[in-house]
């Protein structure tokens, strides 16, 4: 993308400028964020795929793979995959209503206002987060039903569903960026989604990297839902089960350092990728 | 054929050189407007004459190849806050979200201009009752109408008491009925000393609305003036008639030829043949004179005074709302 002179914020702005556009963008994103949980009380299908999907995924995970997989001490291995998992499949809350919302030609109004375009996904990836926090909320209380239980100090949980929300944040954003490229609802439901499947599952959430090629098991060691799910086990103190070797590279031996790294380093490469084709909007 | 821009007031809106191009095709080649306080600018043209892609530049949501457009004196790039903060828009299609109530489509947006809960509220409001939508405030406004839908898109493009309002076909796809109530809530808001750019591809609304009419073909102004200085382009009346058969076509079109100031043209497909004439009804006498005998026989003949539709006729060569190949508006 090529910046005109015109394009270049002209004149040199104040430090206290900056301090109004940050806090204005919040406000707004802020303000955004509300419109879109009102749209997630009001279209029953959205909240309903947002909690039944992860019952889904624990009871399949639990009783159809857990049985030959170890059972009891597979569910407690489980359930941090799972809610890592969660957490990118939340990204495809956001592709869909951003996609929507461009269809639709709300952000053609949106943009018709003197109001920043970060504004704008903000409120989204806010507001899916919101729906991520309730996600996992339910995924824990049906992980109880099935056996799984914090095994950590209160402060690790915290620290452990802290990385979780700041890892759907950042993956909220690359789902974002894929509704921005996709533009109709159709394409991001079709081509926007694919990603997440083997992203979620080519990692060591549900099983051990061991038996993988070797590609796919350099792949699952470093790919950041590994990291998480080892550092949310680590942090609730659900154990490994002997069967499931983890392999034993530097991100997974500082699985929440890596974790919270890779999620920042999403968000840093995502939030003006983003921007930047929201903006190309003008140039038809 | 375009006069040169006289303004009298400083323009609210103001485009010069307007250039885009899509792909190989020159969407618009040179367009220029400006809109006075108060006033109504009609932008007129098929569809594919690119109205649509000059509101879309003027409201700095798409970038021009070349040309300036400017709201309120901020240039619509360099300065596009200012110029949306001084902007209002209404598309081609109502961009209400139909999820939200029309209250709250409306607070949504007076809290986006950066307006208090107190304040957005009263302003979503008073539009409300001036739209007459107070009584459906606390429904989704995806149970809406499609008239109360584009009033509440109207209204959304009030909220920050704008200075210009740009109106992307406010009435295609509404009723008879709907559109006679949209016009009349744009006439109201000449009231407020708000400018508004208005694109229609109906010459009815221009010319009941518009103080100046800007008629665009092919991303290029053809002509422009008020709805009666355009008409004076067409001369004195029309005189219209219809063949049975096309056999005919060609005799009509000579007849019509000896009677009339320019030549006429003839339409194949519906068989009408058309003239301007600066003469009389007794002009009817001559030509059923001519066709008798020649033989051909008429479905009707009429000569009316000229009309908006024939100005548009006349200096584009093809009826209003005709889609043009490739065009994209």
């Amino acid at each position: 993308m090529s910046a005109t002179p015109a394009e270049t914020r002209s004149g040199v702005k104040s430090e206290a400028t900056f301090l109004a556009a940050g806090a204005e963008t919040l406000r707004n994103g802020y303000v955004l964020t509300g419109r879109n949980m009102r749209h997630v009380a009001r279209i029953p299908g959205r909240i309903t795929t947002g909690l039944v999907q992860p019952i889904m995924f624990v009871v399949l995970f639990a009783f159809v793979f857990g049985g030959s997989l170890g059972g009891e001490d597979y569910r407690r291995f489980l359930m941090a995959g799972i809610f890592a998992q969660s957490m990118v499949f939340n990204a495809s809350f956001t592709t869909v209503g951003l996609a929507n919302d461009l269809q639709k030609g709300i952000v053609e109004r949106f943009r018709s206002l003197p109001m920043s375009p970060l504004a704008v996904i903000l409120g989204r990836t806010t507001s899916d987060m919101v729906v991520g926090v309730a996600t996992l909320v339910v995924t824990a209380l049906c992980g109880l039903l099935v056996g799984w239980r914090v095994e950590g100090s209160f402060a690790d949980m915290v620290l452990a569903f802290g990385v979780l929300v700041l890892f759907g944040f950042a993956m909220s954003w690359v789902g974002a960026t894929v509704g921005v490229f996709a533009r109709t609802v159709e394409v991001a439901q079709s081509a926007g989604l694919i990603w997440l499947f083997p992203f979620s599952l080519i990692s060591t959430a549900f099983v051990s990297a061991e038996n993988m090629p070797t590609p796919l098991r350099e792949f699952a060691a470093w790919n950041p839902v590994s990291a998480v799910a080892t550092s949310v086990r680590d942090l609730l103190g659900n154990p490994t089960p002997a069967n499931l070797p983890q392999p034993d590279t530097w991100s997974l031996q500082h699985p929440t350092l890596y974790a919270v790294l890779s999620s920042l380093v999403v968000l840093a490469v995502f939030m003006p990728l983003v921007l930047m084709r929201y903006r190309r909007l003008t140039r038809g | 054929m375009a006069e040169p821009l006289t303004a009298t007031v400083r323009p609210a809106l103001r485009a010069t050189g307007l250039r885009k191009r899509f792909g190989d095709q020159q969407v618009l080649d040179g367009v220029d407007l400006e809109v006075a306080p108060g006033s109504v600018h009609a932008l007129l043209g098929p569809n594919g004459a690119g109205k649509t892609t000059t509101v879309r530049i003027v409201c700095g949501l798409l970038r021009a190849d070349e040309g300036h457009a400017e709201i309120a004196g901020h240039d619509v790039v360099a300065h596009s806050r200012a110029a949306r903060g001084a902007l209002g828009l209404s598309g081609q299609y109502a961009a209400v979200d139909e999820h939200l109530t029309g209250f709250e489509n409306l607070h949504l947006l007076g809290r986006l201009y950066g307006m208090s809960r107190r304040r957005a509220a009263d302003r979503a409001d008073e539009l409300l009752e001036r739209f007459r939508l107070a009584d459906v405030a606390g429904r989704r406004s995806g149970l809406y109408s499609g008239g109360m839908r584009r009033r509440l898109d109207l209204a959304g493009a009030l909220v920050a008491r704008p200075q210009v309002v740009v109106l992307d076909e406010p009435t295609t796809g509404l009723d008879p009925r709907s559109r006679l109530d949209m016009w009349g809530v744009i006439e109201d808001l000449l009231v407020d000393g708000v400018a508004v750019l208005l694109t229609t591809q109906y010459l009815e609304e221009a010319d009941r609305l518009a103080d100046l009419i800007t008629v665009i073909d092919r991303g290029a102004v053809i002509a422009r003036g008020s709805a009666e200085e355009l008409k004076e382009q067409v001369q004195g009346a029309t005189l219209a008639l219809r063949v049975r058969h096309d056999s005919g076509l060609d005799a009509a079109a000579r007849a019509l030829a000896s009677v009339g100031t320019g030549t006429p043209t003839a339409d194949r497909r519906t068989g009408r043949v058309t003239v301007a004439t600066d003469r009389g009804p007794e002009v009817m006498a001559d030509v059923l004179a001519h066709l008798s005998r020649d033989e051909v026989e008429l479905l009707d003949l009429g000569l009316h005074r000229s009309s908006l539709d024939d100005v548009f006729l006349a200096l584009t060569g093809h009826d209003a709302g005709t889609p043009k190949e490739g065009g994209t508006a």
